[in-house]
């Protein structure tokens, strides 16, 4: 724990030399988040083929006979659980936390950087026990995503003997993984600051990371008390979480226990979990935003307390996932005030961004497409969520498409969304190579309509009252067969959209090879990763001496000044200091 | 570090005054390690405090038989557990004492402190286990009430988290061994002497809940709205 970052000791001999030190067993916060962002950009791909799979079975029913109704719900589980937690969760957190806060906080590495280098081995080994999950004996659980007892450890659930012990290991080793990543995150963020650094001088992606690590180390606790009480129900014969019942016809050893004490616990964790891949996504996207108008943010305060209380209040709000478990009028009442009060901070970020690109001079580069298109499908998301927040309004939609579409878009698209709005922003300095425009701008389109063709029908589908989680419909009198039509056109669109994400694929990997040099700076950033000696990043990120922090990092369009930016470490001329004094600022 | 200060910066005006105070050269190891403590007992804390809440609500089912409060219940007489107590105890002040060694640079004090904290912390583990063993000879098993079942799972979640403390304290042993200088020791091992105490506060806490009697259980249930 005493040790101070190797990188901090300016020692030639800690570079580390070959292979196996570079790449793998590598202590370098800028290796550790590569690592994470390939094996979570690998289990995400494994999720988006579970997700095809399912759109097919949904599209074409009776068409495909090695999906059998076991298979879907697993297809479901897997798919949820991986996309979540093992791409969302690590990608954002571990993959640019690991990268960016460092070196957008001016430091050499994280605080630990042992215990980064085992948060990353520990989150592939958890990702290595949920996949062998795909190959024992049941396949893996078919629980949903919320592996709600007592039909997850119960026979009749697929995967009740082994997928469903795998993902609970699998779910706490994971959760081991995050919070010696996360404890790094908060440390270095809180300790290893640059000269001039202050908190709010800080970028808001540094701002959004550090308050999901913090909602994080906080919320997953939630989770491994309820795996372990759920392993031992499994296991052991416990009733924590297991009533008395009768299954297949025998009554079990199991008495008394609670399966919504199950649920307020995973909610307890999993609402802030939307949070904590949220804030994040709300940070970065505000960079690239403000980099890509060319303007300052509008309301760096606003937006940082907005970042804050929506982390506050994500832990007060976790029962509008349970209004139809049932529970006291006042607590739905609660509940759903609490949810709509989350609206407020949300909404003055949106319009914050939009107030962003009023009068900016905005270059409609790939990172800016994808961040502007964020903006439409949170906003789209976000207000189905004021549906949804009512319990009154939520009681008939709950179990209908209507939820799979707002959550889709709201957790799965908009996050994704910024995160290739992300990759494509910060491309250029983690391999000091541009990617095709071209190629991105293709993407980009058939990512964003593609969206908007799968998820807009579905809110139709919802107020049909077409189920979710089902099968297949069969036939139903309250549902029109046009409905099915409209299925069928939705898993087209799922289908051209996961495999127009080979474009980006191809494009990351031939970028590699044959992108153009980007040089130093090519967005002309005024944040400090963009300031490094070297591109990308050396070891140590800032060569010999420190970077000494002078501004805020939104110094864009200053009137009077040179460029049309002014990187963070640049010193405060004497003109702006009078001019500054002038205005009355 | 008053946050509320903090938040109401205003980044965006510019001062010069930054620029004249002395170079920062790169963080500090001790003041870091000291916040990754304080979140690791704030996720601790969390840990037992989530247990804890569904104790309490778990108790409020009709199946729950506490174990203490009637005459058979095996936590009626609690000296068994008064005793377990006290080897913790003992263990916090031994590591207290070998802190104190380390501030005053003498280093048999601390060799001391250390392994006698060691030695008491293994022996309640052992002490803990023989009182596994000593309710499963009298029936009381995980799976026979919830009541039971949580004595097992909190007594275990906590001896693991001593067993952690313990991996940790070993590595600053190692220090000792390779380095034989105590005053590198001060700061690590003033991390874990708190960490320490606040295993002792989390068993003291536990302690009370388990030999709580119904009564009381149902009071503390009823304060949180179970």
């Amino acid at each position: 724990m005493q040790n101070v970052a190797i990188a901090d000791q300016l020692d030639e001999l800690h570079d580390p030399q070959t292979f196996i030190t570079k790449y793998v067993y590598s202590q370098d916060h800028k290796v550790i988040a590569i690592q994470y962002a390939i094996t979570a950009i690998f289990v995400g791909l494994i999720a988006l083929a579970l997700s095809g799979l399912m759109r097919l079975q949904l599209g074409f029913p009776d068409t495909f006979d090695f999906i059998d109704p076991s298979d879907y719900l697993q297809f479901v589980t897997m798919h949820g659980m991986i996309m979540v937690i093992y791409l969302l969760t690590a990608l954002l957190l571990g993959g640019f936390g690991n990268y960016l806060i460092p070196l957008m906080v001016g430091a050499r590495d994280m605080v630990f950087p042992f215990m980064n280098m085992l948060s990353f081995w520990f989150y592939l080994l958890s990702v290595i026990v949920l996949l062998a999950s795909f190959f024992v004996p049941g396949g893996p659980t078919g629980a949903g995503w919320t592996l709600y007892p007592p039909q997850a450890i119960l026979p009749g659930t697929p995967g009740h003997d082994w997928g469903i012990m795998l993902m609970l290991a699998s779910l706490v080793i994971f959760i081991i993984a995050f919070t010696m990543g996360g404890l790094n995150y908060v440390t270095t963020v809180l300790q290893a600051r640059t000269h001039g650094m202050t908190l709010m001088r800080m970028p808001l992606t540094v701002w959004g990371i550090f308050t999901a690590t913090v909602l994080g180390l906080l919320a997953f606790p939630a989770l491994l008390v309820s795996a372990i009480m759920m392993m031992l129900d499994k296991t052991l014969g416990t009733s924590f979480f297991m009533p008395a019942l009768v299954s297949m016809g025998e009554s079990l050893d199991y008495s008394g226990g609670s399966p919504v004490l199950f649920q307020h616990l995973f909610w307890f964790f999993g609402h802030p979990e939307v949070y904590i891949v949220a804030l994040p996504a709300f940070g970065m996207v505000s960079d690239v935003l403000s980099t890509h108008a060319r303007k300052n943010i509008f309301g760096y305060r606003m937006m940082v307390w907005a970042i804050v209380a929506i982390g506050g209040l994500s832990f007060v709000v976790w029962a509008h996932h349970m209004y139809v478990s049932g529970m006291l009028p006042a607590f739905g009442f609660f509940f759903a005030t609490t949810t709509l009060i989350i609206a407020v901070p949300t909404a003055i970020k949106v319009y914050n961004w939009v107030l962003t690109l009023y009068r900016g001079n905005i270059h409609l580069t790939v990172p800016m497409l994808f961040a502007i298109g964020f903006i439409f499908t949170f906003t789209h998301g976000g207000l189905t969520g004021l549906f949804l927040g009512n319990v009154v309004i939520d009681l008939p939609l709950s179990d209908t498409y209507f939820v799979v579409a707002h959550f889709h878009m709201v957790m799965g698209v908009s996050p994704i969304m910024v995160l290739f709005a992300a990759i494509y922003h910060w491309y250029p300095l983690i391999t000091g190579k541009m990617f095709n425009e071209k190629l991105g701008k293709i993407h980009f389109w058939f990512t964003f309509l593609g969206t908007y063709a799968i998820y807009l029908p579905m809110h139709y589908l919802g107020f049909l009252g077409v189920p979710r989680r089902y099968f297949a419909m069969g036939s139903t009198d309250f549902i029109p067969e046009s409905a099915q039509s409209l299925n069928a056109s939705i898993t087209i669109s799922a289908l051209i959209v996961g495999l127009s994400q080979l474009i980006f694929l191809y494009n990351v990997i031939w970028s590699l090879r044959a992108g153009k040099p980007a040089g130093h700076n090519p967005w002309e950033a005024t944040s400090l990763e963009w300031q490094t000696p070297d591109v990308p990043p050396h070891h140590g990120n800032w060569g010999a001496e420190l970077p000494t922090v002078y501004r805020w990092a939104y110094d864009y369009g200053v009137p009077g000044a040179e460029k049309d930016f002014i990187p963070q470490n640049h010193p405060v001329t004497d003109a702006e200091q009078t001019a500054g004094e002038h205005e009355g600022r | 570090m008053n946050i509320l200060k903090i938040l109401r910066d205003k980044p965006w005006l510019h001062s010069t005054a930054d620029a004249t105070l002395e170079q920062y050269s790169g963080p500090d190891a001790v003041a870091a390690s000291r916040i990754m403590l304080r979140f690791v007992l704030a996720i601790v804390g969390v840990l037992f405090f989530l247990f804890i809440i569904t104790f309490l609500s778990r108790s409020q089912y009709p199946d729950f038989e506490a174990l203490a409060g009637s005459p058979w219940q095996p936590f009626s007489d609690s000296s068994r557990l008064w005793f377990n107590t006290a080897l913790l105890a003992c263990a916090s002040l031994a590591i207290q004492w070998g802190l104190g060694g380390t501030r005053s640079g003498k280093l048999n004090v601390t060799v001391a402190g250390i392994s006698a904290a060691v030695f008491f912390t293994l022996l309640f583990l052992v002490a803990q286990f023989d009182l596994w063993l000593r309710l499963q000879s009298m029936g009381f098993y995980l799976a026979g009430n919830p009541a039971n079942s949580y004595f097992y799972l909190l007594t275990g979640m906590h001896g693991l988290h001593l067993i952690g403390g313990l991996i940790v304290l070993s590595n600053i042993v190692f220090r000792i061994w390779y380095d034989r200088s105590v005053d590198s020791l001060t700061a690590p091992l003033r991390l874990c002497t708190t960490y320490w105490h606040f295993l002792l506060g989390v068993w003291l806490v536990l302690f009370a809940l388990l030999t709580s009697t119904p009564e009381t259980i149902n009071t503390l249930a009823a304060m949180c709205g179970f």
